[in-house]
């Protein structure tokens, strides 16, 4: 079931549009250009509904239950192509709930349900015959502990994602150069290129969780999830991973989920804020912290809650 | 309280703890020392190379016990380590499934089993409809023992593995398999190796079971469908004897059977001595 996209207008008129869209920063653009190709980007066609242009990534009235418990209520929200969206909300809104159904994680929980949809370039990840190993392997993620394969060494973590394809994947040196590809681009290259046979618990928790996320782009995927990357991390690894996050844009669509309302500014060109499981606004990050149209948004982001 | 009467009394019981530990190790300490003044002048060089001599007579070996030990320790291990270790991978994987509660409650019940009931069973299903004792049932009947140890530990072992490692793998499009196989096992199998290795050093010394279904063999066998001899038999059989030469043998035979369970420990320790992964401690 797909939702038709007037509808979903209709559900949730408070869906950020287009006009709300911050243009692409002029410092983005004149990064040079990375290594991997860049897709390119989905146009926002507003006027054009007989073109309908997809969003990299979208819910429609996503539901997510733990058993009885609905932890995620109703959400509609577009994640577009090369653009960083920050979710936030107090502790238990079900923010990183509504992250992990955005690649299925959410059901391996046991007990848990979702309802709705996610489409992942307008096809559903959900219908379909679709596989969350496929789904998995297209939307890449970062939990908020790094979680370094203990086992493996620095390199081989990075290549973890690579091996499972088996013959179809990379070939030996083809693997060699996604490393350190993948690894340059986590900004990890310079610190680690020396060590790459050694375990990986060896490296720092900042440099951990930049493996992490280099582990996580060696499959190159259409889409990053980040789950309060930062949270274990001390003010310095935190500031290397948010311009990471930054850079990376240039290249992917990011969902960064964040209790902390200063990151969700620093990195961020859109803003959702959720509650109790609802997104109560999606915004430009700079309107959502500045001009929110939602009272409740008002109260949270000026400190009167949460 | 007074500060004086807390110190004190945290000084009286950090002694109590200390005196404690100290006992622990008394009893292992006191066979250890007994065993070297009783056996040790018997360990010459024979004695893993030479047969044992008729009872009554000086001199001889225990090789073939030595080797039997070694048989009936590989067919034991052969038997329960794989069974041991999937059925530990299958409890912690399902932790709280129906069956999963069974299972760990009758692996429980079956470690705690006298292992001479153990041996009885054994005698009745693997000896007696088979017209024989034999290495092969003595095998299996430790590899019974073995298989609720290894269960557990291996159960405990991959329990200890954070459930973010398992999560990080199926965020990248593992499957639930490849998942179990390639990252939780291989994070768990310092702990787990230590597991198996204690479960054998720990039937490598049992007897109760081996009476009824290895026997003892004075000759030299290899043979699976034949008795053969073992350490602790062996140990057995002199130990009963009037005779004091008899009686160091024994001595000897106990040191060597110790020493193997030590060696064992000391591998399961060097395997173990975490280089990554969790657990062997």
């Amino acid at each position: 079931m797909r939702v038709e996209d007037a509808e979903a207008e209709a559900a949730w008129p408070r869906k950020a549009t287009a006009e709300e869209m911050p243009e692409p920063r002029k410092d983005a653009d004149t990064q040079p250009a990375p290594a991997v190709s860049i897709r390119e980007p989905v146009p926002e066609a507003p006027g054009q509904p007989e073109q309908p242009v997809h969003p990299r990534l979208a819910t429609h009235r996503l539901n997510a239950y733990f058993g009885e418990v609905r932890a995620v209520r109703n959400a509609t929200v577009e994640f577009p192509d090369r653009q960083v969206t920050a979710v936030i909300g107090p502790s238990g809104c079900g923010k990183s709930t509504l992250l992990r159904c955005l690649n299925r994680m959410h059901e391996t929980v046991p007990g848990a349900g979702v309802e709705g949809d996610v489409t992942l370039d307008g096809s559903s990840i959900y219908r379909g015959g679709s596989s969350a190993i496929g789904v998995r392997r297209n939307i890449g993620m970062v939990f908020q502990r790094p979680t370094p394969f203990p086992t493996m060494s620095v390199r081989d973590n990075v290549a973890s994602g690579l091996r499972i394809l088996g013959r179809g994947g990379p070939s030996r040196s083809e693997a060699d150069g996604i490393v350190e590809d993948s690894l340059t681009r986590a900004g990890l290259w310079d610190e680690v290129k020396d060590r790459l046979r050694e375990s990986a618990i060896a490296l720092s928790g900042g440099q951990q969780q930049r493996l992490c996320i280099a582990r996580a782009l060696a499959t190159k995927p259409r889409v990053l999830l980040l789950d309060e990357p930062t949270a274990s991390l001390d003010p310095l690894s935190t500031q290397t991973i948010e311009e990471l996050v930054y850079e990376l844009r240039t290249a992917i669509a990011v969902v960064i989920v964040t209790h902390n309302m200063q990151q969700a500014a620093r990195v961020s060109d859109r803003t959702a804020f959720m509650l109790g499981g609802e997104l109560i606004e999606v915004a430009a990050t700079k309107t959502l912290f500045t001009n929110p149209s939602d009272s409740r948004t008002e109260a949270y982001v000026t400190g009167r809650f949460g | 309280m007074s500060r004086r009467r807390r110190q004190a009394q945290s000084v009286m019981m950090i002694s109590m703890t200390y005196a404690a530990a100290a006992i622990a190790t008394l009893p292992l300490l006191l066979i250890l020392l007994h065993l070297l003044r009783e056996g040790a002048a018997f360990i010459r060089p024979g004695f893993f190379t030479e047969m044992p001599m008729p009872v009554g007579e000086d001199g001889g070996g225990m090789a073939n016990a030595i080797v039997g030990t070694l048989i009936l320790v590989g067919v034991a291990s052969v038997i329960g380590l794989p069974i041991g270790i999937g059925a530990g991978m299958y409890l912690a994987e399902r932790r709280g499934a129906p069956f999963a509660t069974a299972v760990r409650f009758l692996s429980d019940v079956l470690n705690g089993l006298p292992s001479i009931v153990l041996g009885i069973f054994a005698w009745e299903f693997l000896v007696r409809p088979f017209g024989g004792f034999s290495a092969m049932a003595g095998g299996l009947a430790l590899g019974a023992m073995m298989i609720p140890l290894v269960t557990r530990t291996t159960e405990e072992m991959i329990r200890l593995v954070p459930v973010s490692l398992r999560e990080a793998a199926l965020a990248l499009g593992y499957t639930r398999w490849r998942t179990s196989m390639t990252i939780v096992l291989r994070t768990a199998l310092p702990g787990i190796v230590t597991g198996a290795l204690v479960a054998i050093a720990r039937i490598a010394g049992e007897t109760a079971p081996l009476l009824f279904t290895a026997l003892g063999n004075q000759f030299w066998s290899t043979s699976l469908d034949e008795p053969i001899a073992a350490l602790p038999l062996q140990i057995f059989s002199y130990a009963i004897s009037p005779y004091d030469t008899a009686h160091a043998q024994a001595w000897a035979g106990a040191l060597v059977l110790i020493a193997i369970v030590l060696v064992i420990s000391l591998i399961a320790r060097y395997a173990t001595r975490s280089r990554f992964g969790l657990g062997g401690d």
